[in-house]
């Protein structure tokens, strides 16, 4: 059977590119920028001084706020500075510097900590929140906020594989070439959660990625795996919770709510390794693709490492960028200086050269509802545009403008042309200043 | 390089279609009932429409220019209008008359609310009603006449009965039907050059619900709610089967259930006020057909409907996620349908 939600579109999924490269590791450059802030919430303050001596795996900036997730460096080195950065998600951030010695001297932390049968549930929320775990899908909320807002509260835990934005093949390698750190990981999530379902969700276009899977998986397992219909935004949260139990997350609410919780197959194998190894939070795996770049290569990418210099290491452009995207394609966001560093939510990197920039153009509303059609939220893209525009804010709010997870679906399809999205976002932004 | 790098908003990729393609498709569906048009009726149907088609394009043109706005033309929404004007004009209507309906659908009611996708009015129908006032549009002929109307000049040619006019539905309602639905369905009637075939109109419905440019809610809606009214009460002795074909084949029911119910601009966008939009077409058609004996029925209807629009998006607005969905969460199957 395979498991659906209401809405979405079918873009081209352009995977082909990247889904048959084995992951290579990146090497980490020869200074390295952290940012403070990568993730959601709360950002970090650096523990580490300037001149201080420091080794991979050591955490170099931390918070006490409830949401944040703690920061390790992925080389050994000297700390050269702590000084605004150019940051992927725009301005400039306050970041740790460090000088890479090159010779990947260990922390005396990094340490293996046993495994998920021995530890208890609580040693393993330790170890999620101590090695600085966000959601890798993108989002990079803290893993331990959620595992802790979850706990006892759930009887369906789902992770997700979907990896349903067009270009990226991180998931599927990561399934293909270490399915038992994914399901380690999600054993760990069970022991956390105690759900009475445990589900492994993976798109129908990855049949390779699910094999994979099911031969690591032993004969007698209470973990299920679940085939989801190919359409984006399959791997959005609320849309792959209604895939899955049918049950829809109320305007506000969090998957807990519904007795849900999900964790991107990335988290979790990053959880087994940090488990495991010791080793927190350092490197992920990254996509890059896109049509200015001459290989596109699926990369093991340490963080904070400059874009430009993770373009280079797959051997440059072919052609010259004119848009280059951190994330895929549908929710990705635009870049302007790659000399910015790359960060924990940032699933791939992506250049493309003139031809698939569309140009910009008069925007024409023809009325023909594929909006309407195209969300997975059941809005109404076409009359929150008009009202947006007219800048008439209760009629935004009567037509659920914050309902929209700004998933793309309906600007994809417009053929009028339409900044549907960016309308909205406007739109929210006019509420919020009007709330003040 | 770093400053010369896009920065937009996301998402990043579009689909292929564009307005200009959905149009197209449109004007390729048009081409099935044109055939049939020219078969039955001459080549005059066919250099009717091109002159139609022609003078809605010129006449956007030059609005746009004249009122400086950016020219629109290459959408081909103004093509579409002029073909679909065309269809619904009888084949032996004069030039003049036809140009006069161009003017009026793409000036008046298209533009002057601010061109495609604003205008609250089906172009061509209320064109149309338009011309239906201010002059008689009765040309009608036989099929397969014999001398043909002349492609140029006026027709010298007696007006024929279609199977709406007022004879035609008096005789129905007696108990007797004028015209087999053989013929009706392949489209050997007299009628409005696009409307007589609704074989090949609902060949045309099918290309444009293959090419996803319409869904099949509003036609559907529309014919089904003629049917089952025709069906329940039939007048006049006439079988109810026949009775309900008669009324399904007759007049504009295919044309405008498939072509003009569909448009965009003056049909709703939510799937709900979609199926109220052509139950309420239905609906007003079957009670004009009863009660006026207006062979109109289907125009006067969708533009009655046109003018609800906005009302019926509102009301059919869709049930927003997450909102009287958890239920049954201890199975974890599916809570509803």
């Amino acid at each position: 059977m395979v498991h659906r939600f209401r809405g979405g579109i079918h873009p081209e999924d352009k995977k082909e590119a990247t889904r048959h490269k084995q992951v290579e590791s990146l090497p980490p450059p020869p200074r390295i920028i952290l940012p403070m802030s990568m993730h959601i919430g709360a950002p970090c303050e650096p523990v580490v001084r300037p001149d201080q001596e420091v080794f991979v795996g050591q955490l170099i900036a931390d918070s006490n706020a409830p949401v944040s997730a703690p920061i390790h460096s992925p080389v050994s080195g000297k700390v050269l500075a702590i000084d605004p950065f150019p940051h992927p998600n725009g301005g400039r951030v306050k970041s740790v510097v460090i000088e890479n010695d090159g010779k990947d001297t260990p922390h005396e932390s990094v340490l293996p900590k046993g495994s998920v049968e021995s530890l208890t549930p609580d040693q393993l929320l330790r170890i999620v929140r101590e090695a600085g775990l966000v959601g890798l899908g993108g989002a990079a909320f803290p893993t331990h906020v959620k595992v802790t807002s979850a706990r006892g509260k759930c009887d369906t835990l789902i992770l997700n594989a979907a990896e349903c934005e067009p270009y990226i093949t991180t998931d599927h390698r990561l399934m293909l070439e270490a399915p038992e750190e994914v399901i380690g990981g999600f054993r760990a999530l069970i022991k956390l959660l105690e759900p009475r379902r445990a589900v492994i969700a993976v798109e129908s276009n990855k049949r390779d990625a699910l094999e994979s899977l099911r031969r690591t998986l032993p004969g007698k397992t209470n973990i299920e795996l679940v085939t989801l219909r190919t359409r984006y935004p399959q791997g959005a949260e609320k849309q792959l919770i209604k895939a899955v139990t049918g049950r829809e997350v109320p305007p506000g609410k969090l998957p807990a709510d519904v007795r849900c919780a999900v964790f991107n197959a990335v988290t979790a194998a990053s959880l087994h390794r940090a488990v495991t190894t010791g080793m927190p939070l350092t490197r992920r795996t990254v996509t890059v693709a896109g049509s200015a770049v001459a290989n596109a290569k699926n990369l093991s990418v340490p963080f904070g490492t400059p874009m430009i210099d993770v373009f280079n290491a797959t051997g440059g452009f072919r052609e010259k960028p004119v848009k280059v995207l951190t994330g895929g394609p549908m929710m990705g966001v635009a870049q302007f200086d790659l000399s910015a560093p790359l960060i924990k939510g940032c699933n791939a990197l992506l250049a493309f050269a003139k031809d698939d920039v569309p140009p910009g153009g008069d925007e024409i509303c023809i009325r023909c509802g594929r909006c309407v059609r195209a969300c997975p939220m059941n809005l109404l893209p076409v009359y929150l545009y008009m009202n947006e525009r007219k800048d008439r804010l209760d009629e935004l709010e009567n037509l659920r403008l914050n309902d929209c997870i700004e998933c793309g679906s309906c600007s994809y399809v417009c053929p009028g042309r339409l900044h549907l999205v960016h309308s909205i976002r406007t739109g929210k932004q006019k509420l919020r200043d009007k709330k003040g | 390089m770093d400053e010369q790098l896009t920065v937009s908003s996301s998402p990043h990729i579009r689909a292929d279609e564009d307005t200009r393609a959905i149009m197209l498709d449109v004007l390729i569906a048009l081409l099935f009932p044109m055939a049939v048009a020219v078969y039955f009726f001459g080549w005059r149907t066919l250099s009717l429409t091109a002159f139609t088609v022609l003078c809605c394009v010129l006449f956007e043109y030059a609005y746009r220019k004249l009122l400086k706005k950016p020219v629109s033309v290459g959408d081909m929404s103004a093509a579409v209008t002029g073909a679909l004007l065309a269809f619904v004009l009888p084949p032996a209507t004069p030039y003049w008359m036809a140009a006069l309906g161009a003017f009026f659908a793409i000036v008046i009611v298209k533009q002057l609310y601010g061109g495609i996708g604003k205008n609250f009015l089906n172009p061509a129908l209320a064109a149309r009603a338009f011309l239906g006032g201010v002059a008689s549009l009765s040309s009608f002929v036989e099929p397969l006449l014999d001398p043909r109307i002349p492609v140029l000049g006026a027709a010298d040619t007696v007006a024929a009965a279609t199977p709406l006019a007022e004879e035609s539905l008096e005789a129905l309602y007696s108990g007797v039907t004028l015209f087999s639905w053989q013929d009706m369905f392949l489209g050997q009637i007299p009628g409005s050059i696009g409307e007589v075939s609704a074989a090949l109109l609902l060949l045309g419905g099918v290309y444009l619900l293959i090419r996803r440019v319409i869904t099949p809610i509003i036609p559907f809606a529309f014919i089904g709610t003629v049917a089952l009214l025709t069906f329940a009460f039939p007048r006049g002795g006439v079988p109810r089967l026949e009775f309900m074909l008669y009324h399904l084949l007759a007049g504009g029911l295919m044309l405008g259930a498939i072509f003009m119910a569909t448009d965009y601009s003056t049909s709703p966008v939510t799937p709900r006020g979609q199926w109220l939009f052509g139950i309420g077409c239905g609906a007003l058609t079957v009670f004009m057909r009863y009660f006026a004996a207006m062979p109109e029925g289907v125009c006067y209807s969708i533009l009655l409907m046109n003018t609800v629009v906005w009302t019926l998006d509102k009301v059919g607005r869709p049930r927003r996620f997450g909102v009287r969905a958890f239920r049954r969460g201890e199975k974890g199957g599916k809570d509803h349908a």
